[in-house]
């Protein structure tokens, strides 16, 4: 006897619990009930469960009975010519979807030469085990399994052709890449997902090793050549969208080219490009400030009088510009309307960005690293056959990591490209990393990829073997044209005096506390004192009465409404935001006096 | 508690000096005791010292304060977290690492972890002894020393059967026992009877349930040892044996014959006030936190150390770097109120009218006025007025 609880409810008992399960199990193969029934039973706590709710983690595995899988050869091949569907060998019990509870009672195997005939079920690819783009890491089974992790995530941000329509629609913040390449090293996943038909990466030659120090701490070295011949080269597309917005009152915004009496013209310069209808041209190249949609709004705070007054008096200026920092092309224009019926306008900006310094790549294996230095071609250090690398690769990113997968994609890669064809790198499947040594030592080279190599610029040879191969490279969508930022002299906040804050106000680095401290740790008096002159500002204070005096710009002189004329006014340098704090404390009935005396 | 004199200044600083301090000449004097050194070469040496000596001295203006906490903090930033750890042998868990540093310099009255270091006087530094006096030391109840305890219904009465091998490691005896339980227990009544300690009520009204709530707290009736000592573990050192202790009372460890009260210390560090006065507390802090980083394998110049066990002490009480503690004695309004609870600060030197010297660093920065530190110090004015009488 044995209790029976559907959907973790008390249902009944059962006399013989195995065969109940078997049972149920046999007439959810022949769909005398639904497929997505799973039933469990625990033998400690003599208890049946079967589930048939929702939320359940649930994953296929091919049926075995006695030792033999019930997917034949036969179905293999009607599935290849398209006679099956995956659908229908679910239909026919042949594959079965199992969640966490009915795993408890089955036993999988991992490989077809595992099976015995204990076993339940077999796993329908060893490698299915990973996600979809932890498949994508070749070799895989290879390497430490937080860096495959990393590998995955980091090919995620990588830059690639996201969705095929996409010159003509309009998303915000997108990259696109310009030569896409296919791996020479894939995986069956790549084929499984159609990969190759929308790539993300380039395969370029990695040498690792060390030039001139300019790649260590993960940085990468860029041959100036492989540039200029088009690798990595992205597009970057950011939309400027604005609507005419109607107000209370019959009041709307309007686009249009703004009349140069409306309230925060810019110049004249700024609207050169705008068009008759307020709307930029295609093609046009704009530059940071340049408007790319005029607009008016209607003012903020309407008077009784104004409501009566014509033209466009008192309309305020709410055009869109290119945002600070950012450049590019107009790609194209699109007029419609939103739901509400209101004028939509969307201008598609893009800009063409070339690798940089700074700009950041990674192979498949959580290997990323910014660009350290960009080599002119000429410079690159050379193999024997004139092979220049194109990225050079710090050999001190390899054994902390342990990112095996790395260097056999390497070997692969080079076997691949020298072969002409692409190399299986499947985790767990993979073809066999002894066979592709021994493919390549028999193409003429040394069978561990590496190579003697000249140094570019003394031509010198060097004492060590490179080693030296192709490998997929990604672009990551990180780029420091996004993030890149300095500041002299810039706009400041209107409460506080102080430099603004962030990338987008062109705003001042600030200098906190704990960096205060090192000032004051180098006993850099003056300096911690001009560095803090941000907000610097000369104030009148009264020293009768220790309270801020007021300046009277008609008659150039300063008054204390305390202390009338008897008042002695002394200039006194200090913070803005001390004499804000000043104001809080006449503001909480305290009476901030100060007492002057001289410096010296 | 210490009371606080008013002391003339008499010693002078270092910068105040013509000679070398008389210390330090002692100490020279020491090393050259075996030398045969004229009285003038004697002379040159002392020179010579002095001029090092000045050259190790801090200048005027220098941030000792932040150069401190810098010195302390960047090192503690490389300390692992949360580390308790057990200090020589397994069993007995001591807080380290940054806990126990916060501990320290908060000034906490109670600390997580209390503990001792026993030393035992030179004579009883052997094995057994040794062992003797964990056992004695560690405060005991009673039913660590007993085999069983049965409650009789029938005579309503609880009987202990004690074990005679503990009571004799110990150095108890049955008697010894009675005599403490009847001293403690007010409701019951113990006596000996066929070598069971058998307890009876003194008033006849108690029902079963307060019979049974009296075993349970029988259970726990302290007996013999030091009060406090909860557990006790000998550990064999190269130079002899330490006590090191669960629990800490200084007072009553320091009465016992048997202990080097020399070398003996607490980790209590306001018990080591209570006891040796506001000099041995600020020297346990140092002690304390310098054990601690040494722990981690970091290294940190004492003086650091010192400089905030000072700060710390330096009112004739242990106060902690905290709003309650130092940062309350600060003499500038502005300093304080840009620590923590600004507006009580504000509100409060409102109230009494109080006057901010601004002669501190913080308020200075804050008004964005030069500093009192480094080149803020000196000045220097040129002279109109000479300038004007040519």
């Amino acid at each position: 006897m044995a209790d029976v609880f559907l959907n973790e409810k008390y249902v009944g008992k059962v006399d013989n619990p195995k065969e109940f399960v078997e049972m149920l199990k046999y007439s959810r193969r022949r769909k005398e009930i639904d497929k997505n029934v799973n039933v469990y039973y625990d033998e400690e706590l003599n208890e049946v469960h079967v589930n048939t709710t929702k939320g359940r983690l649930r994953r296929p595995l091919i049926v075995v009975k006695e030792g033999k899988p019930l997917l034949t050869e036969q179905h293999l091949q009607q599935l290849q010519s398209g006679e099956l569907s995956w659908n229908d060998l679910v239909n026919q019990g042949i594959i079965e979807y199992l969640d966490a509870a009915e795993e408890e009672n089955a036993l999988v195997a991992l490989q077809k030469e595992d099976l015995t005939k204990e076993h339940t079920h077999l796993e329908i690819a060893p490698f299915d085990m990973f996600g979809l783009t932890t498949s994508l890491v070749p070799y895989a089974n290879n390497s430490f399994a937080a860096k495959v992790n990393t590998g995955s995530k980091n090919q995620k941000q990588a830059i690639g052709i996201y969705i095929n329509n996409i010159m003509t629609r309009i998303d915000t913040d997108t990259n696109f890449l310009h030569y896409p390449q296919k791996p020479i090293v894939k995986t069956v996943m790549h084929d499984v997902m159609d990969y190759e038909k929308h790539p993300a990466g380039q395969n370029v030659v990695v040498a690792v090793m060390s030039y001139r120090g300019y790649n260590m701490e993960d940085a990468i070295i860029i041959n100036k050549g492989s540039i200029d011949r088009g690798f990595a080269r992205s597009t970057y597309f950011r939309p400027a969208v604005t609507e005419e917005l109607r107000y209370s009152g019959g009041l709307y915004d309007q686009i249009e080219l703004p009349d140069k009496d409306v309230i925060g013209y810019r110049s004249e310069r700024d609207y050169r490009y705008l068009e008759d209808d307020g709307i930029i041209y295609p093609e046009a190249k704009v530059k940071e400030g340049d408007v790319v949609i005029g607009k008016t709004s209607p003012p903020r705070f309407l008077s009784s009088m104004e409501q009566y007054s014509l033209g466009n008096e008192g309309r305020r200026e709410s055009s869109i510009a290119v945002k600070h920092g950012e450049q590019g092309i107009i790609d194209f224009v699109v007029l419609t309307e939103n739901s509400e019926g209101n004028k939509l306008v969307e201008v598609k900006i893009r800009d063409q960005r070339i690798p940089e310094i700074g700009d950041k790549f990674t192979s498949r294996h959580g290997q990323k690293g910014v660009i350290g230095l960009i080599v002119p071609e000429a410079d690159m250090p050379f193999t024997s056959s004139g092979i220049k690398p194109d990225i050079i690769f710090s050999p001190h990113s390899i054994p902390s990591r342990m990112t095996i997968s790395h260097l056999i994609e390497l070997v692969g890669g080079k076997t691949g490209a020298l072969k002409g064809r692409q190399i299986d790198g499947t985790s767990f499947e993979s073809e066999s990393e002894v066979d592709i040594r021994k493919e390549l030592l028999s193409l003429g080279f040394r069978e561990d990829a590496t190579e003697t190599m000249y140094d570019g610029i003394t031509g010198e040879r060097m004492e060590v073997k490179i080693f030296i191969g192709p490998m997929y490279y990604l672009k990551l969508k990180h780029m420091v044209s996004n993030v890149i930022h300095a500041r002299a002299t810039g706009p400041i906040q209107l409460l506080t005096r102080q430099p603004t804050e962030g990338r987008a106000r062109e705003g001042g680095l600030r200098l906190g506390e704990m960096e205060k401290d090192t000032f004051v740790a180098h006993g850099a008096a003056s300096v911690l004192k001009e560095r803090f002159d941000s907000d610097k500002v000369v104030v009148p204070v009264d020293e009768t009465s220790g309270m801020l005096a007021i300046y009277d710009m008609y008659k150039k002189q300063a008054y204390s409404p305390l202390s009338g004329e008897e008042a002695s006014i002394s200039y006194i340098e200090m913070a803005y935001a001390f004499k804000l704090l000043l104001d809080e404390f006449k503001a909480m009935g305290i009476y901030p006096k100060l007492i002057l005396k001289n410096k010296f | 508690m210490a009371k606080i004199r008013k002391v003339e200044n008499k010693i002078k600083l270092g910068l105040e000096l013509d000679e070398l301090p008389e210390q330090l000449k002692q100490k020279i004097d020491e090393a050259l005791k075996d030398k045969k050194v004229t009285e003038k070469q004697r002379q040159k040496i002392y020179e010579k010292a002095f001029e090092e000596y000045k050259k190790a001295l801090v200048e005027p203006g220098e941030s000792v304060g932040i150069i401190g906490a810098e010195s302390i903090g960047e090192p503690a930033t490389q300390m692992t977290l949360n580390t308790k750890h057990f200090s020589g042998v397994a069993e007995l868990n001591v807080t380290t690492g940054l806990p126990r540093i916060i501990e320290i310099v908060d000034g906490r009255k109670t600390i997580s972890t209390p503990s001792m270091e026993i030393y035992l006087k030179k004579e009883y530094e052997n094995e057994e002894d040794v062992k003797k006096y964990t056992l004695q030391i560690k405060e005991t109840n009673l039913s660590e020393i007993s085999k069983e305890f049965n409650v009789n219904l029938e005579e309503f009465s609880i009987e202990v059967t004690l074990d005679e091998k503990k009571l004799k490691d110990l150095e108890l005896t049955k008697e010894k026992v009675i005599k403490v339980l009847n001293k403690t227990l007010k409701k019951l009544k113990a006596e000996e009877k066929e070598g069971i300690i058998k307890l009876t009520f003194k008033s006849k009204e108690e029902n079963f349930n307060e019979l049974y709530k009296a075993k349970d707290k029988l259970k726990n009736v302290y007996v013999s040892g030091i009060k406090n000592i909860k557990q006790v573990l000998p550990v064999k050192k190269e130079e002899g044996y330490v006590l090191i202790t669960a629990g800490t009372n200084l007072k009553e460890i320091m009465k016992l014959p048997y202990v080097d009260t020399y070398r003996t210390v607490s980790n209590d560090i306001f018990e080591i006030y209570e006891y040796f006065g506001i000099e041995a507390a600020r020297q346990a802090i140092i002690n304390e936190v310098y054990k601690v980083m040494e722990n981690q394998g970091l290294n940190i110049d004492i003086r650091h150390l010192m400089l905030v066990a000072d700060t710390m002490c330096n009112s004739a009480t242990v106060k902690g770097i905290t709003r309650y503690g130092v940062v309350k004695e600060k003499s500038s309004v502005l300093a304080r109120a840009s620590f923590e609870t600004a507006l009580n600060h504000v509100i409060n030197a409102a109230l009494m009218g109080e006057k901010d010297p601004m002669n501190s660093i913080v308020e200075n920065v804050m008004v964005n006025q030069i500093i009192p530190a480094g080149t803020g110090i000196p000045k220097l004015v040129m002279d109109l007025d000479i300038k004007k009488k040519k």
